[in-house]
């Protein structure tokens, strides 16, 4: 047994008061979880505290939450780890904090409306299989891999927690977001489904889809079920801008290729030449932008203005395009090696069949082979 | 008043296919939850999904194997439709988009289960209840137009009709706390089982016996509810399940000497023996002193290679990572038997219907009964689905032609004072609920567990009684009337104790070891007395008790071994 301090934002509707910060100790099993821990403090010292909870065993999704600003499951974190991680980022003897989730209107306490926000955008992607035409008799023979990597999204329990700490949405309220996009994928890649390119059209088209999405891998960090769910709009991207070749409304796949190129080039971002290369491709003059594109270069003005204004791009390699250095000696031939193995083997990162989220460095097939090929070039003649 | 032709109270695998099926019939349906559909406890099922759908598989082997496994309890009648009907409803699952593991010709493939004499578990990893249930609800959303949802809305009390037929409830709007009257022509309960009732459980905390209770008062019959599992391998302390899908896979039981002891128990199936021999077997390991230290037996996973755990056992090396700080793929991790599973219930017919007219129960809060004295993993999805099925189609077809029922505004009134007299108790006199709750978990799970005698289980039953007088004045913090979560737990902490009751009397009743009920004291099978159903009829205080008979149909019952 030991002592933990929970610092809980507390909000109580009925009075139509502010929210407001309360502590409760409570004397738990330090390999208890947090959930434990806000359930002992609701049966021994406050019944009105709110949280959704149900299994405890991290499989119905009910108690999503932020300890110590991080979006989580409560029932998965144990009091040990939360102390220890509010300890690390805020010095000795904090408490632990406990908040709603984000990115949601707060109904009561930890209980925040879902429905509104998480599950309206699970219906935006038509979450349902459409297959083509009448079932077999017996069932659809597909291949196995094909069950195992659409598995990986329907691990997801919805608990909400990557839509809590997803940033785009923060900046875009209307982004579909990761646990729809996520779902939308276990459509996309399952091959019963008839739809899949009707699908990938609406979710590229939509200023509000798969290329609203900045890869800050806080979703993926937030999953507490491995689902990955950035991976999986990365995937969409690549089926849909790489394999179907739809170019998008939004300019999504050409901004996505122009850092694919100038990166597979110079081995770093080239900042300066990211918009000029999004909007019209071919750094080595052969300029030819493609409709609307000098409109919609002249619409991110205002977006590079205030990169200069806020000192985000003011070295000159930042303003002029095109004198980005390349990355010293051989580093360089190693980044395209690199390009050139992803390209070949197109290395998925599901879960599922690699297991990686569990094993070390040894399990990382991928990991593994981008290393061997690198390591069986080295000494080839260049 | 929201009005339906059949209402479906629960949202789990056997309320969503009921409500499913009902619409499929063109009838109006509503479906109301306590929880958001997909936090159902349907999700926990990790394991799998029987059916006899291999070419060289048959349904009479795998009713059968039910009906052994039941210790001759169950009624063959019913679990022959069961078995029957599995392989079309697994396809029918398969076609709506369940990703269902595939063998290497892309067909889907199998796993061994407990019990069972060949392999005819279907399987998504070791999430197949979730996978089926968020099936299902991808469905439900599509069929928006067709099926009402009231998500959280929590059931107080059914409604009956003059005539004393069920046509409707009384729902509490969890979000808002108003309540409401439900009108419908066929109710179809699927809320669940009782695991609450149990201290520590593999339950979620709100499998609190809600539909079990309601029927009960209503007038129904509960039926076998002495029968209650004990899972063989539940994570001590917290009494999280480990899937029966890890024996599948092929892992070992050991007790602290290192001793393979199912052996002595089951020398032809071993681990995979059913679930009450297997949770006796370790049971007895622990109290003769061949145990760990903590009252534990090992489960020894790391037999099975690596990449087949990674890809079939996710599940549970999360859960012995995140909850038992184990690496299963590289030590043994520590089991008990622990509560699990409600075989008893609601008793209804194999379409479904209650004794009370109007009134169905499909699922965990069902007796049918198909399980018996023990019900054999990776069968309890398979009920929920079969038996959710029937009832939303016979349901259906009973409401047809029927006139619109009527509904007396009195029950409303009253359910409406009971909560008003919850929250006005004065606090801090009398006790807490959490107190109540606790009491009642800690005596069941000492006395009604595995191993059960006379004393013990009056002993229980003379807690269970007074816990109920102190239930009818504890006292609760919350007086809002949204989330309040805490009236919701005191309500059915009542539901918890009428199951807790019933349990008992049926215990104390049943003087034979049958299944999951081993009397120390009468401890054989007594099939001239007791191959028979205990039924139950709320009488006041203590059930009055009678009896029906067990349907057998080509099978006799036979000695036991595995």
């Amino acid at each position: 047994m030991a002592k933990f301090s929970l610092k809980v934002r507390r909000f109580k509707p009925e009075p139509g008061e502010g929210p407001y910060w309360e502590n409760f100790d409570v004397d738990l099993d330090p390999d208890l979880s947090v959930l434990d821990g806000l359930l002992q403090v609701r049966d021994q010292q406050d019944g009105s505290l709110s949280v959704r909870c149900s299994c405890k065993a991290a499989i119905c999704g009910s108690c999503g939450v932020k300890i110590n600003g991080q979006s989580t499951l409560a029932c998965k974190t144990r009091l040990s780890e939360a102390k220890e991680w509010a300890n690390r980022s805020n010095g000795n003897s904090e408490p632990i904090t406990i908040e709603p989730m984000g990115n949601m209107p707060v109904i009561k306490d930890l209980v925040t409306d879902m429905e509104s926000t998480h599950w309206q955008k699970i219906r935006r992607v038509t979450p349902w299989l459409l297959p083509k035409g009448d079932p077999p008799e017996r069932e659809y023979i597909v291949p196995p891999e094909s069950m195992i990597d659409v598995t990986q999204t329907m691990a997801c329990v919805q608990c909400g927690a990557c839509v809590s700490a997803c940033l785009s949405m923060e900046a875009d309220p209307d982004f579909v977001g990761p646990a729809a996009l996520a779902k939308a994928y276990r459509f996309v890649g399952d091959p019963r489904d008839g739809e899949r390119k009707e699908r990938l059209h609406d979710l590229a088209q939509d200023p509000h889809g798969i290329y609203n999405c900045t890869h800050c891998f806080a979703c993926v960090e937030a999953c507490p079920k491995g689902v990955a769910p950035m991976d999986q709009i990365m995937r969409l991207r690549r089926i849909a801008g790489h394999d179907e070749d739809i170019d998008d409304v939004n300019n999504g796949r050409r901004h996505e290729l122009a850092f694919v190129n100038i990166i597979e080039q110079k081995g770093t971002l080239d900042e300066a030449l990211l918009l000029q290369e999004s909007f019209a491709p071919g750094i080595k003059g052969k300029l030819k932008p493609p409709r609307g594109a000098i409109k919609a270069l002249f619409d991110n003005i205002p977006t590079a203005l205030r990169a200069i204004r806020s000192g985000k791009a003011r070295s000159a390699e930042k303003l002029v395009p095109g004198i980005h250095p390349k990355l010293p000696g051989d580093a360089q031939k190693h980044v395209k090696r690199i390009y050139a193995h992803a390209e070949e083997h197109r290395i998925e990162l599901n879960l599922y069949i690699k297991g990686e989220e569990f094993g070390g460095g040894d399990d990382n097939e991928a990991e593994e082979l981008a290393e061997n090929e690198l390591q069986g070039k080295e000494g080839a003649p260049a | 008043m929201p009005t339906h032709d059949v209402l479906v109270i629960g949202a789990g695998l056997a309320g969503q296919r009921a409500a499913l099926a009902a619409a499929e019939e063109g009838v109006s349906v509503g479906i109301l939850s306590k929880v958001h559909p997909v936090r159902s406890h349907s999700n926990a099922a990790q394991g799998g999904i029987n059916a006899a759908l291999q070419e060289d598989d048959t349904w009479e082997s795998h009713a059968f194997d039910t009906i052994k496994g039941s210790d001759y309890l169950a009624d063959q009648d019913a679990v022959e439709v069961m078995c029957r009907e599995a392989p079309e409803e697994l396809l029918y699952l398969e076609h709506l988009g369940v990703t269902f593991h595939r063998n290497e010709e892309g067909k889907m493939g199998t796993r061994a289960f407990g019990g069972a004499s060949a392999a005819r578990t279907y399987y998504v990893a070791d999430i197949t209840g979730q996978a089926i249930m968020h099936v299902l609800y991808e469905q439900l959303m599509k069929a928006s137009g067709e099926v009402a949802r009231y998500e959280e809305y929590f059931c107080t009390a059914l409604a009956l009709d003059d005539a004393g037929r069920c046509v409707g409830a009384v729902s509490r709007n969890v979000r808002d706390g108003s309540m409401e009257l439900f009108k419908a022509k066929a109710v179809i309960l699927a809320t669940g089982g009782n695991g609450q009732v149990w201290k520590p459980s593999t339950n979620a905390l709100i499998c609190t016996g809600d539909g079990i209770a309601m029927a009960y008062r209503a007038g129904a019959k509960l039926m076998d509810m002495e029968m209650i599992q004990y899972h063989p391998t539940t994570l001590a302390k917290k009494g999280f399940l480990i899937t029966e899908g890890a024996r599948g896979e092929g892992a070992h039981l050991l007790n602290a000497k290192g001793e393979r002891f199912m052996e002595k128990y089951a020398p032809n199936k071993m681990e995979l023996a059913s679930r009450d021999v297997v949770s006796r077997a370790e049971q007895t390991e622990i109290d003769e002193g061949r145990g760990f230290p903590d009252g534990t037996i090992a489960l020894d996973i790391t037999v099975v290679p690596k990449k087949r755990i990674l890809e079939a056992l996710r599940e549970i090396v999360l859960v012995g990572r995140d909850f038992a700080g184990v690496d299963i793929t590289k030590e043994p991790i520590h089991i008990k038997p622990g509560n699990h599973y409600t075989m008893g219930g609601v008793k209804t017919d194999f379409d479904g219907r209650t004794d009370v007219e109007g009134l169905y129960a499909a699922g965990e809060v069902a007796c049918v009964s198909v399980h018996g004295g023990n019900r054999l993993g990776a069968n309890s999805l398979l009920d929920t689905l079969i038996f959710g099925r029937r009832s939303g189609v016979h349901a259906a077809d009973y409401v047809k032609g029927r006139e619109e029922p009527v509904v007396s505004q009195t029950l409303l009134d009253d359910e409406e004072a009971k909560i008003a007299e919850i929250v006005g108790r004065e606090r801090g006199k009398g006790r807490r609920v959490s107190e109540i709750r606790d009491e009642l978990g800690a005596v069941m799970d000492k006395h009604v567990a595995v191993f059960r005698d006379a004393e013990g289980l009056q002993t229980a039953l003379e807690t269970v009684r007074r816990l109920r007088e102190e239930a009818s004045s504890c006292y609760i913090d919350d007086d809002g009337h949204i989330f309040n979560q805490d009236v919701i737990g005191a309500v059915e902490l009542d539901f918890m104790l009428d199951n807790a009751l019933a349990t008992c009397v049926a215990a104390i009743e049943r003087t034979e070891s049958r299944g999951a009920q081993y009397r120390t004291d009468f401890p054989d099978r007594n099939d001239d007395e007791w191959l028979k159903h205990i039924d139950l009829t709320v009488n006041g205080g203590d059930p009055t008790v009678s009896y029906s008979e067990v349907k057998i149909t080509d099978w006799q019952p036979m000695e036991r071994t595995y």
